[in-house]
């Protein structure tokens, strides 16, 4: 079952990172990245019952961060939209040559 | 069973993430999210990681789809549901792209030859056993990986603060 | 340190141990010698900043730059007297050391080691002065006629604003030309070599603000270039050989090392004739020295006539144990010598400029130097540098004179006519009696007229050039005869035109015009005294050296002085006798063809040059001059020899234009098309590329997360595959 885990965790990352590319609203960008996390968290899961507890630990921690990160990142998107009127990625050409 | 379970799980978390990705509204790609949170919260349970299913469904699926929630009804999105994936050559580079990347992952699993059950499993079922399920958890969470757990807690304090500078209106 | 400046300064450096048996010569101070001049010339050149200086300050300030100033007392004692009082002191000081080298009897050289110049690997060439017979003479020739070159500039240079200038110029020459003359190893003496072919090229265009003299001087200096190429190979060559540069190894070694008439010897003796060629001009690269009467007169005098031009006879002299271990070298020598000679004697005929008269006079006089030191006379070729170094500076010293009074007339009369124009000379004796009596006595002594000087030089080398071809093996007999007759024709031209300069300018009506007549006067005491000295050393310079055969005849002038020059260069030049015996037996007693021996064309040569004299005089006189202004342009044959044989032309065509057409090339298409364009196309590359690249900051979220995505990617795949 664990190679099986693996193996659904890794689809779930490519397809995330699949969202993370082609998606045009900045929210579900970051909600594409949460699936990322996701992922990964299944992979650290599945790989404790073979190395031990510290993968559970590990996947604890994640969760806290990502619940740090979701906060923050939404607040920045927030300031954004307050000044964009809008979160389409397209427009934020701050960085163009 | 177990495998059945699993398989079945497996198809929800896959075409919740499939939704996430490809619909047109926001908050219909939430749902989706917390349909694939939740069959991976039984994942979870099926690895015998009950408090982490438990923490996945009230932390994640309940406090931060919850939140994303929030903003984006904050943000009034959602009434335009056009399509707003990115066409033409940059998908078809991104899906070649994470398509290889697909393909190395596998051969990296195919190669690696996992054992189904090693000595983790064994210890982490004996410490179940011994302290509880939760105490399996907490044990090293405050002995050995206590500074990071309140290197942590510092974290969110930080992120907390700054949520709130960065969401606050400026006074006009 | 103190000891061996001390052993330099009372000592002399360290001299070469003496010769067992001989008196030892003591050398007096040589080294005083050389620096006298240097001193004289930092001393004049710091006079001439200031005074540049000061000249430039006052422009600043708002005044005029004023070129006519002249005659400041302030500027102009120091040099008159430094410039020639070192040359006094460095004349005195020679004069002792030659008194001390005639009675310690000289053998071998006297090599005073002072310090090395330069070391590496095996290769090792010190600052050391030669002094022997050879040198010794040179050196009383470059100071004392040097000496009274100086003493006549104070007078001709005294309106002029680079006074100072100009007598540091001529002091930097005189030192450069000491170290020429005294030092004891090729490079030493290349550096001599280099310095005064500057020093000339400064001299000559020292009125740079005129193009054409500027010109001029670049002339000079890029033809002697040419010729110092030749040196540098034949050093090459002789170190390689050799494995040393100083005169005393190589010449005892010489004939071990190198085969008589061998391809080595020849190659050395070539190149260093393409050196010697360029210096003294002789053909094909002497078409410097007419051009280089641009610079002032007593420059044409000291350099062009009596020093530097001889540098390439000394040269050849100092080397002949080279020059006779290589007869076809001799005879390229001699034959361009004497071809020269009567090249240059055929231009003098049509020209109008008296400058250019004494040029090419120079240049075919130099040709009859190359002749007797390319037949193996080498004593009879140095006698003709000093006898020509007497009557030729005396000539050009006396033409300075006529040309300052020919400025000053017109001058007064704001006329701009050629002051250097013979044509607008003529009647001159009754204003310059002193001029036309010493430059008549010079006139008389390059035409060969007994007993003058010149009578006595020309005709040894004449004769030896007629005993070489009759020697008992002599290698090319029939070339020799040829060049014998060469020699004799091209005598009798230059007592034709020599007597045609003198008759122009001193004879006949004048023809500068009645007011500027009035404003000729003769020169100042301080330019004709010593054109009085150089009259007197004409007449009795010849005596130093008349030839044996002459002697028993009582056409010289009693056994003290006969052959003294020969016996007294003997040392130098018996290495090369004795080789030239060895391999080409006895010279002959009678000249070929004609019969007859020495004294008997000694005879014969002396009546014909008086016989020209007299014919030309005549001749010329009879003629009908006009002023320049008025005079046509000669057709014809004259028309040929009038534009110099179209030489400089022909130069011009083949050398010159396809050396500009080809630097033009290099700077337009390579330097600023290819070169400018590769530095300009890397640039335009740069801003190119980084263009194109600039594309990848699209500003959207969506590229970075793609490229990170690849990037991520990229790892994977490098670290699974």
């Amino acid at each position: 079952m664990i190679t099986e885990a693996l193996v659904l965790s890794a689809f779930l990352f490519v397809l995330g990172t699949f969202g993370v590319l082609v998606r045009r609203n900045a929210i579900i960008m970051f909600l594409c990245i949460e699936l990322q996390l996701n992922a990964v968290n299944l992979s650290f899961v599945a790989f404790s019952r073979i190395h031990g507890m510290d993968g559970q630990i590990f996947v604890f921690f994640v969760m806290t961060v990502a619940a740090a990160e979701a906060a923050v990142g939404l607040a920045i998107i927030i300031s954004i939209f307050r000044h964009y009127e809008t979160v389409n990625v397209n427009n934020f050409k701050l960085l163009r040559w | 069973m177990i495998t059945v379970l699993f398989y079945v799980f497996a198809a929800i978390a896959v075409g919740g993430a499939l939704g996430v990705v490809m619909s047109k509204s926001p908050v219909g790609s939430l749902l989706s999210m917390v349909a694939t949170l939740g069959s991976m919260a039984a994942i979870f349970v099926l690895l015998e990681a009950h408090f982490l299913a438990a923490i996945q469904i009230i932390v994640y699926a309940g406090a931060i789809m919850v939140l994303f929630l929030f903003v984006i009804m904050l943000l009034n999105l959602g009434h335009d549901y056009q399509k707003d994936l990115k066409g033409g050559v940059f998908a078809l580079a991104s899906f070649a792209t994470v398509g290889a990347m697909a393909g190395l992952l596998s051969i990296q699993l195919r190669g690696a030859g996992l054992a189904e059950d090693g000595p983790g499993g064994a210890a982490i079922d004996a410490a179940m056993a011994e302290h509880g399920v939760v105490g399996a958890i907490a044990e090293p969470l405050y002995t050995t990986y206590v500074v990071p757990f309140e290197i942590t807690g510092i974290l969110l304090l930080v992120a907390i603060v700054g949520a709130l500078a960065l969401a606050k209106k400026n006074p006009a | 340190m103190h000891a061996s400046l001390a052993v330099i300064l009372f000592q002399g450096g360290q001299a070469a141990p003496a010769a067992e048996g001989a008196a030892h010569f003591e050398p007096f101070y040589p080294w005083l010698i050389v620096l006298l001049p240097l001193l004289g010339f930092v001393i004049n050149g710091v006079l001439a900043l200031r005074h540049a200086v000061a000249s430039a300050d006052a422009v600043r300030a708002g005044g005029e730059l004023d070129l006519d100033e002249g005659g400041r007392p302030s500027t102009h004692t120091l040099p008159s007297l430094v410039g020639p009082g070192v040359l006094l002191l460095a004349f005195a000081i020679t004069l002792v050391n030659f008194s001390r080298m005639l009675g310690a009897h000289l053998e071998a050289p006297e090599v005073i080691r002072y310090w090395t110049w330069m070391a590496t690997g095996t290769f090792s060439v010190d600052v050391a002065l030669q002094l022997d017979q050879l040198s010794m003479i040179m050196m009383m020739i470059v100071t004392g006629v040097g000496f009274l070159i100086h003493v006549f500039s104070v007078g001709y240079m005294k309106d002029d604003p680079g006074y100072p200038r100009y007598f540091a110029y001529l002091n930097l020459f005189i030192f450069f030309m000491l170290v020429l003359v005294m030092g004891a190893n090729y490079p030493l003496m290349f550096v001599g070599w280099e310095g005064v072919g500057l020093c000339s090229y400064l001299l000559i265009g020292f009125w740079f603000s005129d193009r054409e003299k500027s010109d001029a001087g670049k002339k000079a200096f890029i033809v002697n270039r040419i010729g110092d190429l030749g040196f540098l190979v034949a050093m090459f060559y002789l170190y390689t050989t050799f494995g040393t540069l100083d005169f005393e190894p190589i010449f005892a070694n010489a004939e071990a090392a190198l085969i008589y008439g061998g391809g080595l010897v020849t190659a050395i003796t070539l190149f260093f004739f393409l050196g010697a060629a360029g210096k003294s001009a002789q053909m094909p690269l002497y078409v410097w020295l007419p051009d280089a009467m641009a610079g002032p007169t007593p420059v044409s005098a000291l350099i062009h006539a009596a020093t530097m031009v001889t540098a390439g006879v000394y040269l050849v002299a100092r080397s002949s144990v080279l020059f006779a271990l290589s007869p076809i070298a001799s005879a390229t020598v001699a034959g361009v010598g004497v071809f020269t000679a009567l090249f240059a004697a055929t231009i003098a005929l049509k020209q109008n400029d008296i400058k250019k008269v004494l040029a090419y006079s120079t240049v075919s006089q130099l040709g009859y130097m190359f002749v007797g030191v390319g037949v193996g006379a080498y004593s009879a070729g140095i006698f003709h540098l000093m006898t020509h170094a007497f009557f030729k500076a005396l000539l050009f010293l006396g033409a300075g004179a006529v040309i300052h009074s020919m400025h000053v007339a017109y001058h007064s009369t704001h006329s701009h006519e050629d002051a250097q124009d013979m044509r607008n000379m003529g009647g001159l004796r009754k204003h310059m009696p002193i001029t036309c009596a010493t430059m008549w006595i010079a006139t008389l002594a390059i035409a060969g007229i007994w007993p003058l000087a010149g009578f006595f030089s020309k005709d040894e080398i004449i004769w030896q050039v007629a005993a070489f071809g009759g020697a008992a093996s002599a290698p090319y007999p029939a070339l020799y005869t040829v060049f014998w007759l060469i020699a004799l024709a091209a005598a009798m031209l230059t007592a034709f035109y020599m007597t045609r300069m003198m008759v122009m300018t001193f004879h006949g009506e004048n023809r500068s015009g009645a007011e500027e007549e009035k404003a000729l006067h003769e020169a100042p005491a301080v330019m004709w005294a010593p054109l009085a000295v150089l009259a007197v050393l004409s007449v009795v310079g010849g005596w130093l050296n008349v030839s044996e055969h002459l002697r028993e005849t009582l056409l010289g002038l009693g056994p003290l002085t006969s052959g003294w020059l020969h016996e007294w260069l003997h040392p130098i030049t018996q290495q090369a006798q004795h080789i030239q015996e060895v391999n080409l037996g006895v010279l002959a007693e009678s000249a070929p063809m004609f019969g007859g021996g020495e004294v008997v064309w000694a005879v014969l040569s002396g009546l014909a040059a008086a016989a020209v004299v007299a014919a030309s005089f005549r001749f010329v006189g009879a003629q009908k001059h006009v002023p320049a202004a008025q005079d046509v342009e000669p057709t014809g044959f004259a028309k040929v020899l009038y534009n110099k044989w179209y030489v400089d032309e022909l130069y011009d065509r083949i050398i010159v234009q396809p050396i500009l057409t080809m630097s033009r090339f290099c700077w337009k298409v390579i330097d600023a098309g290819i070169i400018d364009g590769i530095a300009n196309g890397v640039g335009w590359t740069a801003r190119g590329l980084g263009w194109a690249v600039s594309f990848l900051q699209t500003g959207t979220l969506n590229t970075y997360a793609f490229i990170l995505t690849v990037g991520v990617l990229v790892i994977l795949g490098v670290s699974i595959l």
